[in-house]
């Protein structure tokens, strides 16, 4: 980590008096304007937000560690699940390609799943902490995505190590390694699973706009999005109009979409289909989170604050 | 075109920095029943009371002034403040903060303006202070230099160059405090409102932080407002006092003028050569009487007719006349405010 550039260093030439201040007035800074000056101040949003989750990096790595005991229990089940019914595929997937499509959720969630967003989008609202981004020359939502971005960055960083040595453990499951167009797709899906689980999260904390207390709403939506997302088995195992219902709606961009894409389950010009509404799914979100949170302004800049 | 610019920026210059007109605020408040019965019954029909924050207030502040806000509990101070900064909406009424209506919040109001909350925390809370500083210097575009210059001076000023470095979960109450207002001041604001700055600081810290806000001051000629239980920051601090009660102005005005429309009697303590008497009861209320010293509480208007009186009768070795303490008289005010208010 590179610490700040030259803050409270001691080069700083110090003033002769403690009641010395500059006694010109202070120039008004003028709003940067342009994308890069955006880009710039976002930058060092993450790069403060970086060293800021780097603080916690032992809780980091225990929390990745044991995530990855539960998948033990996992396979043991699905190795008896199959053996059990006699046949050697299930909803079009063998059970190799099962055990390869549950690992490889973990690695969509790595991306979409967004711990503490829209409880702390609640909080902030419910503690008046909110007040910061209406005081400050600062948008709530661009501040938080940058702040996800680094949590993101230096998780995925933290990571890489188990997730190799799983990943190495468990090469026996995977048909070896999709070629460079499939894994550009899976990028892609994967930073596009990113925006819609962000957005998405963003907008559930929003409801914190009107109701106190949102933890138990909180819980049921990610409860319910753990399932229909994907994350606990293949949507494709589910009875017929569920797994069509499920499949249209956007919550399979957040797990179940980007492991099929690896495993080539969607190719050619319904890859490229999907991709899409991926894309149009993050927007829409993105629109809603934006739209609720005007609308919250209005009614917290009316009632309290 | 240039020419209305130039118009506009010279004549912002005389303009007040703050200019509240008929300020109103009310809130709509449920009423919660008792019990589970009325628990239930508030799922279906919410009863609500309307309760009046701040009633139609109206001052003006003009550039380089220093005011203070006085007000017991509950008597709008905040909710004003929120409304300055552009929190909240008001229910009617208009205000101007440095040329701009607060509640739009522009992007250029912002920069130039800070609120501190005392109660409040707006450093990063497992980060030295030092990174949210940085932070700031993004957030509101302040060059490196300037960044670097004025962060050395406030630093240095309140005494805590060297806890910059340390997370802000560790520092005291008073470190972080004088950091909070390090941060509100880094982007040079021309206009600072502060509630409640002081709250919780033994009298070192609160000293410290009243003497860089008035060096700040006289360096800088920035506008303040502030909010305050404590009367030592207001008298170190400000030469106009506005005092509100019950949502309405009460008093608006310098604060030795609080002592003269408010005080109505002084506390004379005399010294006596001999034992002091015992019938100085018909000259005023006797506050305390022990061997030779005697206080008397004394109506304003009759001190020196009845000192003469008194020197009269008595021999006396000392005496000094000394006004009631400014707590007991903003006490009375707000007192006085309240009965008024339940009258009408």
């Amino acid at each position: 980590m590179t610490p700040p550039d030259g803050l409270a260093a001691p080069s700083a030439p110090a003033p002769p008096s403690a009641a010395t201040l500059a006694v010109e007035p202070l120039p008004r800074h003028a709003p940067p304007r342009g994308p890069i000056a955006t880009l710039k101040k976002h930058t060092k949003i993450l790069r403060v937000s970086l060293s800021e989750r780097m603080t916690y990096r032992s809780d980091f790595l225990l929390g990745t560690i044991l995530r990855f005991l539960p998948l033990v229990t996992t396979i043991l089940l699905w190795k008896s699940i199959y053996e059990s019914s006699g046949k050697s595929e299930l909803a079009g997937f063998r059970y190799r390609e099962m055990i390869a499509y549950l690992l490889l959720t973990h690695i969509s969630r790595m991306f979409s799943s967004m711990p503490g967003l829209a409880a702390g989008i609640a909080r902030d609202i419910r503690e008046g902490t909110l007040k910061r981004y209406l005081i400050q020359p600062v948008d709530m939502i661009a501040y938080l995505l940058s702040y996800r971005v680094a949590h993101k960055l230096a998780y995925i960083t933290m990571s890489i190590i188990p997730y190799v040595a799983l990943f190495g453990v468990c090469r026996g499951y995977f048909d070896g390694i999709p070629g460079p167009l499939t894994l550009a797709a899976y990028a892609v899906s994967l930073v596009l699973s990113f925006f819609v689980g962000f957005y998405f999260e963003a907008s559930v904390g929003m409801v914190g706009f009107w109701f106190l207390e949102v933890t138990s709403l909180l819980y049921i939506v990610m409860t319910l999005n753990f399932f229909i997302s994907g994350h606990m088995l293949p949507l494709d195992l589910l009875p017929s109009p569920w797994s069509t219902i499920l499949k249209a709606l956007p919550f399979q961009y957040m797990a179940y979409f980007p492991a099929v894409v690896f495993l080539r389950k969607i190719t050619g010009w319904n890859l490229v289909l999907h991709l899409l509404l991926e894309l149009t799914w993050a927007v829409v979100f993105m629109v809603l989170s934006r739209g609720l949170y005007r609308l919250g302004l209005k009614r917290y800049s009316a009632y309290g604050g | 075109m240039i020419e209305v610019d130039q118009l506009n920026l010279v004549t912002s210059e005389f303009m007040a920095i703050v200019e509240a007109i008929g300020l109103t605020k009310t809130y709509r408040v449920f009423q919660k029943k008792e019990g589970v019965l009325g628990a239930l019954r508030g799922l279906y029909r919410r009863d609500y009371r309307e309760v009046c924050a701040v009633d139609e207030i109206s001052f003006t502040i003009e550039p380089g002034e220093m005011v203070a806000f006085l007000g017991p509990n509950g008597a709008g101070k905040t909710t004003t403040l929120k409304m300055l900064s552009g929190l909240i909406y008001p229910t009617s009424g208009e205000a101007r903060v440095l040329d701009f209506v607060p509640w739009q919040r522009a992007d250029l109001f912002r920069r130039q303006f800070s609120l501190v909350m005392g109660q409040k925390n707006q450093l990063w809370w497992d980060l030295p202070a030092a990174d949210s500083f940085q932070l700031h210097r993004e957030i509101y575009s302040i060059p490196q230099a300037e960044f670097a210059k004025t962060l050395g001076e406030l630093t240095e000023l309140l005494g805590v160059a060297k806890l910059t470095r340390q997370a802000v979960r560790e520092l005291s109450l008073g470190e972080r405090m004088k950091m909070e207002l390090i941060a509100a001041l880094l982007h040079g604001p021309r206009l600072l409102l502060l509630d409640e700055p002081t709250i919780g600081l033994d009298v070192v810290a609160q000293a410290a932080i009243q003497k860089c806000l008035r060096d700040y001051h006289s360096q800088r000629g920035v506008t303040m407002l502030l909010t305050s239980h404590y009367m030592r920051d207001v008298e170190a601090l400000c030469d106009r006092v506005l005092v509100i009660n019950r949502g309405g102005m009460v008093y608006d005005g310098p604060l030795a003028g609080i002592i003269e429309k408010f005080g109505e009697s002084k506390l004379v303590k005399l010294q006596f050569e001999g034992l002091a008497p015992d019938d100085l009861g018909r000259f005023g209320q006797v506050v305390r009487r022990e061997g030779p010293f005697a206080d008397i509480k004394i109506e304003r208007s009759r001190v020196s007719e009845i000192l003469s009186a008194v020197l009269e009768r008595h021999a006396l070795a000392d005496v000094t006349v000394e006004d009631p303490p400014l707590e007991e008289i903003i006490a009375k005010v707000f007192e006085e405010a309240r009965l008024d208010h339940d009258a009408a």
